[in-house]
């Protein structure tokens, strides 16, 4: 099912949280929405589910307005950063929830519940309850209960915010496979830009409720569309009026066209790569990333002066790119 | 360590000299002359009768103020509305105000000249003076109990789990049966033992409304109170007596079966 979401505002109280955001999400993809904390990313996936309402604007759900649709009549799976597990139900019972409600044949249930659990890895802990799993557990129960009724869209709120580092990146693999097998439509909001980049074909960026930019993970680097996007993806250092990527940098001997005077304050090796600290003559400081090999080539030394200028790895000429660089 | 048995002896202290001292000197008393005495008070048609009553008045008010009480907390803790903080605040009026208040108000509403019992016994309906005054003063004493369980039940629950209810294609009603009322269920069992407890122990209220006539609106409370002013000390205490052991015995069955796992 394609999501539609068309001039979508939302305010609670003096805050904004959503100012005018329109997005489409084609059928069968795997969307992240990502944004810094309070950029309305959540909100946004909680009025797609129905589970707020927006004060202007609508959603279109394979392009039939939901507005007014209650959450329960929407036919979507919803994941929450915090598990939502039923607490009083075994993780069968809580798998199987979408299924006995619809007053399923029992034999149909069992089935469909062996199968999740096979899916989800828990086929052992169908008997436990919740409290007895640990958060990548129940994390992943949460999964197979929102999948049991075939749901045509998939939502996961920050589904991996409350884990730890390891079992986060075990989870960011496991739903790109599982997206990989099961194919339905699916939205994940996250604040991490290297899990959206990783997990997601097409990464929308939100900003104080604004939708900055949407495409593939490697438009979003490549070419941000705004100083926001340029900064939240990946890291930016400014230089001279510029803001570029630590690695654009290029340091030479010489004064060029453009370039700007810079002194080195301390060069760190970092592996394959190496960091340069730099400071400007209005005392700005900013730091390079070089490739060892280029940074024996320059044979630099602590406390000399280069010049710094910078080669975007794809010409910006966007209008935001243009402004920035 | 030390500090704690101190503290420890002075709760244990003090509850057996406040508590259990004069509830044992009750049962101690009942027994001091025998049986028989006891099996004659119980067995007087007009304590049968006050027995029944109280029952009767408990099992008006129990189901209502359950049923009042969830919806209460549940409107207190989830919805936004104008006077929520009046609703919270009258939820507690019955423990402020001292119960023959609450008897003296009935009586004005519902006595010959009051604003209803004028209407009321026109059409024939006795309230004062018959059983659905006490009803009604053991209901009015009785609604804070559930509501005040399941309230910080319902806070501490959250609504995530409705809602992801929601989002699996339950609707409003499968919601509360199959997740909220499940998670709150020992608030309220919890909270229907304290209304029971209160219910079968209302004196101040049904005292003023009731009349208490003798073998007709006599509650089991007021029977204690007769057989003392008619010095029949141990019809006083076999009544009592069996009052506190069906208070006792409710609440041994609920620690029974309360999981002993704190989970929820």
């Amino acid at each position: 099912m394609s999501i539609e979401i068309r001039n979508v505002s939302k305010r609670f109280g003096s805050f904004t949280a959503l100012d005018d955001v329109s997005l489409e999400i084609p059928e069968g993809s795997l969307t992240a929405v990502l944004g810094p904390s309070g950029s309305g990313k959540s909100t946004l996936l909680r009025i797609v589910a129905g589970l707020e309402r927006s004060d202007s604007g609508e959603v279109l759900l394979s392009g039939e307005v939901a507005t007014g649709i209650a959450p329960q009549r929407r036919d979507v799976g919803f994941v929450f950063q915090h598990y939502a597990a039923f607490k009083h139900l075994t993780v069968r019972d809580n798998v199987a929830f979408a299924l006995t409600i619809r007053k399923r044949p029992k034999q149909e249930i069992r089935e469909r519940v062996e199968e999740l659990l096979e899916l989800v890895q828990l086929q052992g802990f169908a008997d436990r309850y919740p409290s007895r799993l640990s958060g990548g557990q129940r994390q992943r129960m949460a999964l197979a209960r929102a999948l049991a009724a075939k749901p045509r869209v998939l939502l996961l709120d920050e589904p991996f915010g409350a884990l730890d580092a390891r079992v986060r990146a075990e989870l960011r693999d496991w739903l790109r496979r599982l997206h990989e097998e099961v194919h339905v439509t699916t939205v994940f909001v996250t604040h991490d830009q290297e899990e959206a980049m990783e997990v997601a074909d097409r990464v929308a960026v939100l900003d104080h409720g604004r939708l900055e930019q949407v495409g593939v993970p490697a438009e979003l680097y490549d070419m941000p569309a705004s100083e926001f996007v340029l900064r939240f993806v990946g890291d930016a250092v400014r230089l001279g009026s510029r803001l570029v990527r630590p690695h654009e940098i290029v340091l030479r001997r010489w004064p060029d066209d453009g370039a700007v005077e810079v002194e080195i304050e301390r060069i760190a090796v970092l592996g394959a790569d190496a960091r340069v600290d730099l400071v400007d003559g209005s005392g700005e400081r900013l730091a390079a990333r070089l490739r060892r090999d280029e940074l024996e080539d320059l044979d630099l030394a602590r406390g000399e002066i280069v010049w710094a200028s910078a080669e975007p790895y794809l010409a910006r000429d966007t209008e935001a790119g243009q402004a920035l660089g | 360590m030390r500090r704690r048995l101190g503290l420890r002896a002075v709760a244990l202290g003090y509850l057996l000299v406040v508590l259990l001292a004069p509830l044992a000197l009750v049962f101690y008393r009942t027994s001091e002359h025998g049986l028989h005495p006891v099996w004659s008070a119980l067995s007087d048609p007009d304590t049968v009768h006050a027995f029944e009553i109280t029952l009767l008045a408990t099992a008006v008010a129990v189901p209502l103020n359950t049923v009042f009480g969830v919806l209460c907390a549940l409107a207190i803790v989830r919805r936004r509305f104008r006077g929520k903080g009046l609703l919270n605040a009258f939820i507690d009026l019955p423990l402020a105000l001292s119960p023959v208040v609450v008897g003296l108000a009935l009586y004005l509403l519902y006595g010959r000249t009051g604003w209803f019992g004028g209407w009321l016994t026109g059409h024939g309906v006795q309230v004062l003076f018959a059983w659905p005054s006490i009803a009604l003063a053991t209901v009015f004493v009785s609604v804070p109990f559930v509501a005040r369980e399941v309230i910080p039940t319902l806070r501490e629950l959250g609504n995530e789990q409705e809602q992801a209810a929601a989002t699996l294609g339950a609707t409003r009603w499968q919601r509360f049966w199959r997740i909220t009322l499940p998670s709150i269920r020992w608030a309220v069992i919890y909270g229907v033992v304290l209304t029971t407890a209160r219910c079968l122990g209302e004196y101040g209220a049904v005292a003023v409304v009731s009349g208490r006539i003798q073998g007709q609106t006599e509650t089991a409370t007021l029977r204690v109170e007769d057989y003392i002013q008619n010095f029949q000390t141990p019809g006083a205490y076999a009544v009592a007596v069996v009052l506190a052991a069906i208070a006792v015995l409710v609440l041994v069955l609920m620690t029974l079966t309360r999981p002993r796992e704190e989970t929820l």
